[in-house]
C-alpha cells in the first residue's frame, strides 16, 4: 500500500517536473510582436545637443505640479537658485549629462523613459498602474492605482522609473511624453518644444527612424552607425543618435528580444490560462481523498480488530 | 483528520522572561515601522532606485515564505504521499506557516509605497495576468486564509474544552468598573463552546479540500517567486538568471520546508524540555537528500547547458556566494544519507540548519547578491531596516510561544512509542 503510493507520488512529481521542463525549453523559440511605427516618440541627437538643459527646466516647469516634481538643490547652493539634480530621481523625469573621455572626445546625453514597444514595467505591474496606449504607444503611470511595490524599477532594463524615497506619500516618477500636460495642450513634448538646436525631434516612430537614417547617410563620419532604440529590448519609441558608443553614455547594451517576452512566455506556459492550477488541484484532491478513505477504512478495521480481541 | 488525541497544549506560564525580551525587540521594530510611515521609506532603509527591493522583500517575503513552507512540505507527505505517521507534526508546521505568511504579508504592507491602493488586487479590471507579482499576491493572500482555516480545528478544540480559567483571570484582573458581568460572560462562553462543538465536525468533513488547496497554492506562488526575477535578465547575474528559476524555487521551498520542520521540532523540544520526536524526524530527514539531489542536478545541468560552469567555479564574488549556497545544501544533504546521522538530534540539527541556510542563501543570491542594476549602485541594509525585520521575526516567535500554550498544537508526548507498539 505504502509502496504503491510512493510510486504514485513520484510519478506525479516527475510528470509535473517534466511539464515544467518542457515549458521552459519551449520558450526558446520566439516570434516577436509587430512593431508599432505609428507610435509617437522622440529622436535625441547627441551631436546636436549643446547641454543647455532647457529641456530639463521645461519638463519640470510643465510637469511639476501634475507629476509631483520638486526642485533639487545642489550642496553649495544654500539659496536654492538652481535646480541641480544629479540623476533621474523622484523629482526629475529627464536629465542631461556630459560624458567626457578627453578634451576632444565628449558627448551630452539625455535620459528619460524610452517608451518601449514591449515595456517591462507594464508587463510586471500587478495592478495595471503602468499602461501602454495602443495607438500613441505612450507608457503612462497612474498613481491612483499604484501600490508602490517598485517591481517596475526592478524590471526596467534602463533603470528609468524612480521612486520618491523621502516622501510619506510617495509615487513612481517617469516621463509620460507630457501626455496630460504639454502634449494635450500643444501637441508636442515640453523638452522637444524648447530645444533651441533641434537636438530633440518629436514625431511618429516611422518619421523619426527615416530622419535618423537620413542623418546617418548624409554625415557618415559624424555619427556612430547605429540608431539606439531601433531594436534594443524589442524596440523603443525614444531613439538616439550619437558619436560615441552608447554603453559609454550610460545606455545599456541590450538584446533585440524584449525581456518581457521571455518572462511572460514562461509564466503563461506554466499556467496555461489557469488550466494547469485547476488540473493540479483536482489531481491532488483525488489522491488525498483516496488516501483519507483508505486510512479511515484501515483505522475502522483496526478498531474492529481491537474490539474483537478485547472480547 | 479528527486526530485530537495526537496533539496537546503545552502547560506553562505565558508571561516568561523570554516573552518580555521578545516583546522589547518587537517594540523597537514597530517604532521604526512608525518612522517609516511618517517620514517615508528612505528615512529607515538604504534601498535606492537601483536596489528597489531590500531585505524586507528578500528576507521577509522571498525567504520567509520558504521557511514557512513546513506546512506545505509536511502536508504533501501526509496527504499526498499517504504517510499518516507524520500527522502529529502537521499542526505545529501549519502554525509556523500561518505566522510566516501572515508576517510576510505584514512586511509587504510596510514595504509597499502606496499600500492604501492594495484594494486594486480585488478589482478585476486592474488584474494583470502577465505579472508574476499579481499571481504571488493573490496566491499568498488566499493561502494565508487557507492556513487559518487549516488551523481552526486546534482553536475550536481549545474553545470546546476550555474551562474558562484564563478568561476569568483576565476578568478578575480588570478594574471592577469595566469588567463584564460574570454570569453573562459564562453564558457567552457556553454559547461559544456550543458553537465550536457544532462547527468542528462540519469543518472536519470539508477540511481535506482546504488542505489540498493549501498544497496547490504554494506550488503556484513559490514557483512564481522565482518567476519574479525572470524579467531582470540584464540585472541578475547569469549564474542565477535562467528559465528554470520557477522550478528551482519550487524544489528549493520543499527541501527548506522539510529541513525547517526538523529544526523547529528539535528547537521546540529543546526549549520546552520535551523528548525529541526522533522517529518522525529521521523519516523526514531521509526524504531531504532526494529532493536536494534533484535541485542540485537541475542547477548543474542548467549551468552546463548555458555554458556558465566556468563562471561558477571562477572564485570571484558571485562564484563565491554560488559555491557557498551549493555546498551548504550539498554537504547538509550528504550528512543525511547516513542512517546513523539521521537518528542523532545533533546531526539532524546541523544538517537541517545547513540546508535551510543554503536554501535561504540561494534566495538571497537571486534577489540581492546576484542582482546588479548597473554601475554606481550599492546596497547594504540599514540598522532600522534590519530592526524592522528582526522585530517581525520576534513577533512570529512570540506568537508561536503563546499559541502552543493556548491551543493543542504540539505532538502528544509518548505518542510515537504508542503508535509503534500498535503497528
Amino acid at each position: 500500500m505504502q509502496k504503491k503510493s510512493r510510486r504514485d507520488f513520484l510519478k506525479l512529481l516527475s510528470m509535473g517536473g517534466a511539464g515544467l521542463l518542457a515549458c521552459t525549453a519551449e520558450s526558446g523559440a520566439s516570434t516577436g510582436p509587430a512593431v508599432n511605427n505609428e507610435a509617437i516618440g522622440m529622436l535625441y541627437d547627441a551631436t546636436r545637443c549643446v547641454g543647455c538643459k532647457a529641456c530639463m527646466a521645461a519638463c519640470k516647469r510643465v510637469n511639476g505640479d501634475y507629476g509631483s516634481l520638486s526642485y533639487e538643490k545642489a550642496k553649495f547652493d544654500n539659496d536654492g537658485l538652481w535646480d541641480a539634480p544629479s540623476d533621474l530621481s523622484g523629482s526629475t523625469r529627464t536629465l542631461i549629462k556630459l560624458f567626457k573621455e578627453s578634451d576632444s572626445r565628449w558627448s551630452y546625453i539625455k535620459y528619460s523613459c524610452m517608451h518601449c514597444q514591449k515595456p517591462s514595467c507594464v508587463s510586471v505591474c500587478p495592478v495595471s498602474a503602468m499602461t501602454k496606449d495602443k495607438i500613441t504607444g505612450v507608457v503612462d503611470y497612474n498613481k491612483d492605482t499604484c501600490i508602490g511595490c517598485r517591481y517596475c524599477q526592478v524590471a526596467c532594463a534602463f533603470n528609468i522609473p524612480k521612486f520618491q524615497w523621502d516622501k510619506s506619500i510617495p509615487q513612481i516618477v517617469k516621463c509620460d511624453l507630457c501626455v496630460k500636460t504639454n502634449l494635450r495642450e500643444k501637441g508636442i513634448t515640453a523638452c522637444a518644444e524648447v530645444c533651441p538646436v533641434g537636438a530633440i525631434k518629436f514625431g511618429k516612430r516611422r518619421e523619426l527612424l527615416s530622419e535618423a537614417r537620413t542623418r546617418l547617410q548624409e554625415n557618415p563620419g559624424k555619427y556612430l552607425a547605429h540608431i539606439y532604440g531601433e531594436h534594443e529590448a524589442g524596440g523603443t519609441n525614444h531613439l538616439y543618435l550619437a558619436a560615441m558608443p552608447f554603453n559609454k553614455l550610460g545606455l545599456p547594451e541590450l538584446k533585440p528580444e524584449a525581456p518581457a517576452e521571455f518572462s511572460e512566455k514562461i509564466q503563461h506556459t506554466i499556467y496555461k490560462g489557469f488550466i494547469a492550477p485547476v488540473a493540479l488541484y483536482s489531481a491532488l484532491c483525488f489522491v488525498a481523498v483516496k488516501n483519507m478513505k483508505n486510512h479511515d477504512a484501515s483505522a475502522d478495521q483496526e478498531a474492529q480488530q481491537h474490539d474483537r480481541e478485547e472480547r | 483528520m479528527g486526530h485530537e488525541h495526537e496533539y496537546q497544549k503545552l502547560e506553562g506560564k505565558i508571561f516568561t522572561k523570554a516573552f518580555f525580551v521578545l516583546l522589547f525587540i518587537v517594540a523597537v521594530g514597530f517604532f521604526f515601522v512608525g518612522v517609516r510611515f511618517v517620514k517615508g521609506i528612505g528615512a529607515v532603509s538604504n534601498m535606492s532606485d537601483g536596489y528597489p527591493w531590500g531585505i524586507w522583500i528578500t528576507y521577509d517575503v522571498a525567504t520567509g515564505t520558504a521557511i514557512a513552507c513546513g506546512g506545505y512540505a509536511v502536508a504533501i507527505l501526509v496527504y499526498i504521499r499517504n504517510r499518516m505517521q507524520y500527522h502529529p507534526l502537521i499542526r505545529s508546521a501549519i502554525l509556523t506557516s500561518m505566522f510566516g505568511y501572515g508576517l510576510a504579508g505584514f512586511s509587504v504592507m510596510v514595504d509597499l509605497g502606496r499600500p492604501w491602493n492594495s484594494y486594486n488586487f480585488f478589482i478585476p479590471s486592474k488584474w494583470q495576468a502577465n505579472s508574476a507579482m499579481f499571481e504571488v499576491a493573490l496566491c499568498v493572500m488566499t493561502y494565508s486564509t487557507v492556513l487559518i482555516i487549516e488551523f481552526l480545528p486546534a482553536i475550536l478544540t481549545a474553545i470546546e474544552n476550555t474551562r474558562g480559567d484564563r478568561l476569568r483571570a483576565v476578568r478578575d484582573w480588570l478594574h471592577p468598573k469595566i469588567a463584564p458581568n460574570a454570569d453573562a460572560l459564562l453564558n457567552k462562553l457556553e454559547l461559544a463552546k456550543a458553537g465550536a462543538a457544532w462547527l468542528k465536525p462540519r469543518l472536519n468533513k470539508v477540511l481535506i479540500f482546504f488542505i489540498v488547496l493549501g498544497i496547490t497554492l504554494p506550488t503556484m506562488h513559490q514557483s512564481s517567486l522565482g518567476s519574479l526575477l525572470l524579467i531582470a535578465s540584464t540585472k541578475l547575474h547569469p549564474l542565477w538568471h535562467t528559465g528554470f528559476l520557477p522550478l528551482l524555487f519550487l524544489i528549493n521551498c520543499v527541501f527548506i520546508g522539510y529541513a525547517i520542520a526538523i529544526l523547529e521540532s528539535i528547537i521546540s523540544c529543546y526549549a520546552f524540555d520535551r523528548p525529541f520526536e526522533i522517529d518522525e524526524l529521521s523519516g523526514l530527514a531521509a526524504l531531504i537528500p532526494w529532493v536536494t539531489v534533484i535541485w542540485l542536478s537541475v542547477v548543474i545541468g542548467d549551468l552546463t547547458y548555458r555554458g556558465q560552469l566556468l563562471a561558477a567555479i571562477s572564485l570571484d564574488f558571485y562564484s563565491g556566494f554560488f559555491l557557498l549556497e551549493f555546498f551548504l545544501v550539498g554537504i547538509g544533504s550528504a550528512i543525511l544519507f547516513s542512517r546513523k546521522n539521521r537518528r542523532s538530534p545533533r546531526w539532524l540539527f546541523v544538517s537541517a540548519a545547513m540546508i535551510v541556510l543554503g536554501g535561504a542563501l540561494y534566495r538571497f543570491n537571486v534577489y540581492l547578491i546576484g542582482f546588479n542594476p548597473g554601475k554606481g549602485w550599492r546596497y547594504f541594509p540599514s540598522f532600522a531596516e534590519v530592526m524592522i525585520t528582526v522585530g517581525i521575526v520576534a513577533l512570529e516567535i512570540l506568537a508561536y510561544k503563546i499559541f502552543v500554550k493556548l491551543f493543542p498544537v504540539l505532538p502528544r508526548i509518548g505518542l510515537h512509542s504508542q503508535a509503534n507498539s500498535e503497528a
